[in-house]
């Protein structure tokens, strides 16, 4: 409660706010760190990394960590930091652009279908459940096949697979929203549909979405690194810590130790992503007086 | 409690709401027969008046007052604003012809946005028809939460944070802030503390006077009806049961449903000075899906006779001004009908 009034106030001290905001709320503070430092460290990669992520030194094959070589070496001699941070840069924008487009069509599509109803919500409903009806990874596969293969074609895939789970959320919460008394109120005022939609509906829908949003980014993540695993996502020499993961599979019993830098770089990374829309989903609210 | 003004309406003018024959259903999902909310309802509501409603629960006052204001389209019947059909509007005109039908509603917490503050509430009204830039709609805000006797610090809060009296308040400044002609009010006071009724009907009377409002206000309550209304209703099972000036429904009700409502109230005097008896209504509202053939008040009716259920009684004007829906009500008169009443009681 208090939460949402601070940031009215204070708008403009950004640093001031987060300070606040890190007092209440510890872990939300500290996966938002995370991102942006993982975001930040991606975006600065060809300045930080130690070396060029696709240089291979066939002499340091496998290398262990060392001084040198701080998370040692792949199986070609690539210098598993710079090719972490590298596909962190990779792995960041699959994620980010398959959950916007599964934003971009999910939302409105829900959106359209629970406020208008009838039968554009039938065949809008029909159409989501047979798309939830295929396995996500498949039916991704198969769009990259016609998209034709590669990162962004992937990814625009999982989006698009993503995108019926947000309209069906969507749709049920525009469901309940639109039945609220102060729709009635904007409506016998005059607003048009597209105002109540934007006003009202999609600020007391989103609610949900947010939290969900924050799951698919980690669930993109994960598909990321089955499609790049699977050859259709981002080609070689390229890195992404899906492709990482997969190549030192491959190599499982020569290295072990390859599988924890990637995969650990996941994990964490999907648990920063949904604790933060936990956090996220508290603040926004209003309503909300519970911090833990 | 001051009374509003008990102006009498010239029939001169042309009613501001004209309701014609009005039916509203319900389809049930079973596919059986619908609920029929509003069965056949008429009457004209004149500028600056108010209008109260009687009605229980269940009796379609609700369906009646959301179809008032368009946001329930009738399943036949007109109802007609100024003359005027509000159904045979679309797009840009409907939107700007409603702005002067408004409602308030019973929850005033459910009617307000969650997410938005008291002040962006407020000004929303004036954003949805483009007037004017945010600094003068929130100025036009802060001035109308002030009218409405808000104090200027609750502006930045949210809904939660304000009392139920506080929020009715608020979304009171927000039906005005477009200067409607009607004010459908649906059991506005009934969700508050009855220390606050007053005060905020009080409000009521006090903008009715100062921006010329025409008030429809919907009670289960008859106290608060009968402080503030120029003519009442009596609505049953969607069907109107009584219509006349207030004094007249409240002093000589001619319908029994009208005069069991009223001996059930609890009055404020000696016991000496109360009326003896009390008409104690039995069993249950009737399902508004199947009622009762002929008058649908037979079945709790005290005063019933077989001609009840065979013929629908016609609604009739007995005195000028004063309408009913009886078979004996004129005939009886208040006497006989008492010892009808007596009588029936006995068995």
């Amino acid at each position: 409660m208090e939460g949402a009034i601070f940031i009215v106030e204070r708008r403009g001290d950004v640093l001031w706010v987060f300070m606040r905001w890190a007092r209440r709320d510890l872990r939300g503070a500290l996966s938002l760190s995370f991102l942006l430092a993982l975001v930040a460290l991606a975006a600065s990669a060809s300045w930080v990394t130690p070396y060029s992520p696709t240089a291979q030194d066939l002499n340091a094959m496998m290398a262990p960590i060392s001084s040198r070589h701080w998370l040692g070496t792949d199986d070609l001699g690539r210098d598993t930091l710079s090719r972490l941070i590298a596909g962190g840069g990779a792995s960041l924008y699959a994620s980010f652009l398959a959950v916007f487009i599964a934003i971009a069509i999910g939302v409105p599509v829900g959106l359209v279908a629970g406020y208008i109803g009838g039968w554009i919500d039938e065949v809008i409903s029909r159409v989501i459940d047979s798309f939830l009806s295929f396995p996500a990874i498949v039916l991704a596969i198969a769009v990259t096949g016609a998209l034709g293969i590669g990162l962004t074609n992937g990814m625009i895939s999982v989006g698009i697979v993503f995108a019926p789970q947000l309209a069906r959320l969507v749709r049920a919460r525009t469901l309940v929203v639109r039945r609220e008394l102060y729709v009635d109120s904007a409506r016998c005022l005059g607003a048009t549909t597209i105002h109540i939609l934007r006003r009202h509906i999609l600020p007391n829908a989103i609610q949900p979405v947010i939290v969900q949003v924050t799951l698919l980014l980690a669930a993109a993540l994960l598909a990321e690194a089955s499609l790049s695993f699977l050859g259709l996502g981002i080609q070689p020499p390229e890195a992404s810590w899906g492709a990482m993961l997969a190549r030192a599979y491959q190599n499982m019993e020569l290295d072990p130790t390859q599988m924890y830098p990637p995969g650990l770089a996941i994990l964490l990374t999907a648990l920063a992503f949904n604790t933060l829309g936990e956090s996220l989903r508290i603040t926004l609210d209003p309503t909300s007086t519970t911090w833990r | 409690m001051t009374a509003i003004s008990h102006s009498t309406p010239t029939t001169a003018e042309r009613p501001i709401i004209s309701v014609r024959d009005l039916r509203v259903l319900f389809r049930t999902p079973g596919g059986k027969d619908p609920i029929r909310a509003v069965d056949g309802v008429d009457f004209d509501v004149q500028p600056g008046e108010t209008l109260g409603i009687i009605g229980e629960s269940g009796s379609g006052k609700t369906s009646l007052g959301r179809a008032l204001v368009s946001l329930i389209t009738p399943d036949s019947g007109q109802i007609l604003h100024d003359g005027l059909d509000p159904t045979t509007l679309r797009g840009a005109r409907f939107r700007a012809h409603r702005r002067d039908y408004q409602i308030i509603f019973q929850d005033p917490s459910a009617a307000l946005d969650p997410r938005m503050t008291v002040l962006d509430s407020v000004a929303e009204p004036l954003a949805i028809v483009r007037a004017a830039d945010d600094a003068a709609r929130r100025r036009e805000a802060l001035a109308m939460l002030a009218r409405v006797g808000l104090p200027r610090d609750l502006a930045e809060r949210y809904p939660h944070q304000l009392s139920g009296g506080q929020k009715q308040r608020v979304n009171i400044a927000r039906a005005l802030m477009l200067r409607p002609k009607v004010i459908v009010c649906d059991e506005v006071v009934a969700a508050l503390d009855v220390s606050l009724r007053g005060e905020i009907l009080n409000l009521f009377a006090d903008l009715q006077r100062a921006f010329g409002l025409t008030y429809i206000f919907i009670t289960h309550d008859i106290a608060v009806v009968s402080h503030i209304s120029d003519r009442i209703a009596v609505i049953y099972l969607g069907k109107l049961m009584e219509l006349g000036a207030a004094d007249a429904v409240m002093g000589e009700p001619l319908h029994p449903y009208t005069q069991a409502l009223l001996s059930a109230e609890p009055l404020a005097l000696p016991a000496a000075l109360r009326p003896k008896r009390r008409i104690m209504l039995e069993g249950e509202v009737p399902n508004p899906a199947a009622p009762p053939s002929g008058c649908r008040f037979r079945t709790r009716c005290p005063v019933a006779r077989p001609r009840c259920a065979s013929e629908a009684p016609l609604w009739r004007e007995v005195t000028p001004g004063h309408s009913v829906a009886c078979h004996f009500a004129e005939v009886a008169g208040r006497p006989q009908r008492d010892a009808i009443l007596s009588t029936s009681m006995q068995k």
